[in-house]
């Protein structure tokens, strides 16, 4: 694996202010994504998992720039060649996307690139499936009438359509969910990204289709030699789509490490009850559940300590709650973890 | 064995659209034994919920029952007048809706509407019933002094324990329990399934538990019945249908689901989508999509056949015979 990561985020925050009273003045602010820092190899599969409400899909939409973060910075790796094409500033190789703005913004989606949840609600119905997959390339002005139609025919047998010809002309409300999500995925992969955004794509599938959708997703990724942010909630699915795990606690990466280390020797307390609640389907394995207390709530102006310190079932009193939140420390071997007791 | 509770004999019913009739659920057998936890699986369109709001008698106006019984005590509820019938709904036979945390009213006290349903039913009223408000309340592990806090004060895992005490309330003999989970994420999930079954236990209640996910299926069901494209293709005890498999979209279906427990093995890709109940396939319904298909799959509808006691499938290239 290279030593050069494609994308590299180093302490990225997004809080949003919550109006209340009479005026609507901002006094407190949702730290829904607080001091997250990670890095994506090329080809390489990073899962961001967690319970809704930790800041998973807000991340996502921040390395896109569906969002403009608070604070941090977003670093995305390009060739000499290209950035002065495109007209942005390198930095030892890295453009720094936090800040991209207008055009620079624009040029920079030619490489990034989101795959949404739903199927059905990510498409525009009174578009044919050619209009919606060929849009990227409308957009970035990318090829003659003559070369979009190809590549979206192209596009199309690659995920799986065919005869390209019987789809094209075909309204998404025509389609099957597993056929639409295939549609999300040209359309994401027509104008060749480097980096694709996928978040919880396959959560609305139903099992005879999603392994279809999820092995479509790597053989792309293999041939084409794309990075995924894979989203979701699902451990399982993520054990299949991930190179790596990162596991995100109320706006905070409280453990990362590579997939089958994470799944097998969790340290991270929060870690361990979330694997220890997710069913088996297996009714002869009977799993040993870690209880904790209460649920996760709205980090609305959240204490300094540890984000996780009010449901552990390990916490000590006097250190977890006085000193400021771990920071996210490797204990070997690319593990991560963000815990006073480990 | 107890006699069951409830059994329901060759059940059809369509859904009539403009493109025509949607065969949502077609020639469905089962007995629910009291104490036990029926898994209903199958996958969008597989008629599972179909048969649930069927047995509840809360059909909308294009729903058509076609044929078939369904007893309980020696009555065919399918034949009561609808007055009649609202005597057996919640007070025999109760039903946890899919997503149901948010069938609250959001302007009354949950606690409220709770006695509401009870004084309805005629189980309890005034003072008794709200003594009994704050029975199920402990009973589904909520504080009792949350009944007169309103709908949005609850988070979506207190919603789903408020609802299970509503559908408790009238002491149902059944309870159907349609994806209450499904919204929840684990950590939740886990503690509400766990509640769930204590409580069917303690009641001594026959539950139906339907769902697409064959992990929770595993971990709740004693007996499990599996649905594809509106026929009940395979029925048997939860170690049969794991360990046993004998459908092939049964076998396909296992072979899919992924899980983090275990070796990663290779996850099968079944071809094709699911069908159209408009117009479904000839013979066996999933013979389009199955790898052991022949002639005669697409010809005849297969008849169910019994593999081990109280193990049927309805295949006819059964796993393990397969030359046969």
């Amino acid at each position: 694996m290279s030593f050069q990561p494609l994308v590299k985020v180093e302490g990225l925050k997004k809080y949003f202010p919550v109006s209340k009273g009479l005026f609507r003045k901002t006094h407190d602010y949702i730290h829904a994504v607080d001091d997250v820092s990670f890095s994506i190899q090329p080809r390489e599969s990073l899962g961001l998992v967690g319970e809704s409400g930790c800041g998973k899909t807000t991340t996502g939409k921040l390395l896109v720039r569906l969002l403009t973060p608070t604070a941090g910075r977003i670093f995305f790796r390009m060739e000499e060649e290209e950035a002065r094409e495109e007209g942005v500033r390198l930095e030892d190789g890295y453009v720094d996307v936090a800040t991209l703005k207008g055009r620079a913004l624009k040029n920079f989606r030619r490489h990034v690139q989101m795959i949404f949840q739903d199927p059905y609600e990510s498409m525009n119905p009174r578009l044919t499936i050619y209009d919606i997959v060929a849009e990227p390339m409308a957009v970035q002005g990318i090829g003659s009438v003559m070369e979009r139609e190809q590549r979206v025919a192209e596009m199309l047998q690659h995920v799986g359509l065919t005869p390209p010809e019987s789809f094209m002309f075909r309204y998404p409300h025509e389609l099957s969910g597993g056929q639409r999500q295939r549609v999300a995925i040209a359309r994401a992969l027509i104008i060749n990204p480097t980096f694709v955004i996928a978040d919880e794509p396959t959560s609305m599938l139903d099992v005879s289709v999603r392994t279809g959708v999820m092995q479509l997703m790597q053989d792309l990724a293999d041939r084409f030699g794309i990075s995924y942010l894979y989203i979701t909630h699902d451990l399982a699915v993520a054990r299949y789509m991930c190179d790596k795990i990162a596991v995100m606690y109320l706006g905070k990466i409280v453990e990362m490490a590579e997939t089958e280390e994470l799944l097998h020797h969790p340290l991270h307390p929060y870690t361990k009850a979330l694997l220890s609640a997710v069913p088996i389907p297996d009714p002869t394995y009977k799993r040993e559940v870690i209880e904790i207390r209460g649920s996760v709530s709205t980090p609305i102006n959240p204490p300094s300590y540890c984000r996780f310190y009010n449901r552990c079932p390990v916490a000590k009193e006097g250190l977890c709650n006085v000193q400021e939140h771990p920071p996210l420390e490797d204990k070997g071997g690319g593990h991560y973890v963000a815990c006073h007791l480990v | 064995m107890r006699e069951p509770v409830l059994s329901v004999e060759h059940l059809t019913m369509h859904y009539s659209t403009r493109k025509g009739d949607v065969h949502a659920v077609d020639d469905v057998s089962f007995e629910l034994h009291p104490g036990e936890v029926l898994g209903v699986v199958g996958e969008s369109g597989s008629g599972k919920s179909s048969v649930a709001f069927t047995l509840m008698r809360l059909l909308p106006e294009n729903a058509h029952i076609k044929g078939g019984h369904v007893w309980m005590n020696g009555v065919d509820l399918l034949t009561l007048p609808e007055d009649e019938m609202r005597r057996y709904r919640w007070k025999r036979i109760a039903m946890i809706f899919q997503a149901a945390m948010n069938t609250l009213n959001p302007v009354y006290k949950v606690g409220d509407q709770i006695i509401e349903a009870m004084e309805t039913h005629g189980v309890a009223y005034g003072e008794a019933a709200r003594k009994r408000v704050a029975e199920l309340f402990e009973m589904v592990g909520l504080d009792p002094a949350l009944m007169d806090r309103y709908p949005h004060e609850y988070s979506g895992g207190m919603r789903q324990r408020a609802i299970i005490a509503m559908a408790l309330s009238c002491d149902p003999d059944v309870l159907i329990a349609d994806e209450p989970t499904t919204a929840l994420d684990v950590i939740v999930q886990h503690r509400i399934l766990k509640n769930l079954l204590q409580l069917q236990k303690r009641l001594d209640m026959a539950m139906i538990y339907i769902t697409h996910d064959i992990a929770v299926v595993a971990e709740v069901s004693t007996r499990i019945a599996v649905m594809y494209a509106g026929r009940l293709v395979e029925i048997g005890s939860t170690e049969d249908i794991f360990l046993r498999p004998k459908h092939r979209y049964t076998e396909a279906l296992l072979q899919a689901f992924p899980s983090i427990h275990g070796e990663k093995k290779t996850l099968l890709t079944i071809p094709g989508e699911l069908p159209n109940l408009l117009n479904p396939p000839r013979g066996c319904r999933f013979h389009p999509r199955c790898a052991f298909a022949t002639e005669i799959c697409k010809e005849r509808e297969p008849e169910y056949r019994t593999f081990n006691p109280g193990h049927l499938a309805a295949c006819w290239h059964p796993v393990g015979e397969e030359n046969a």
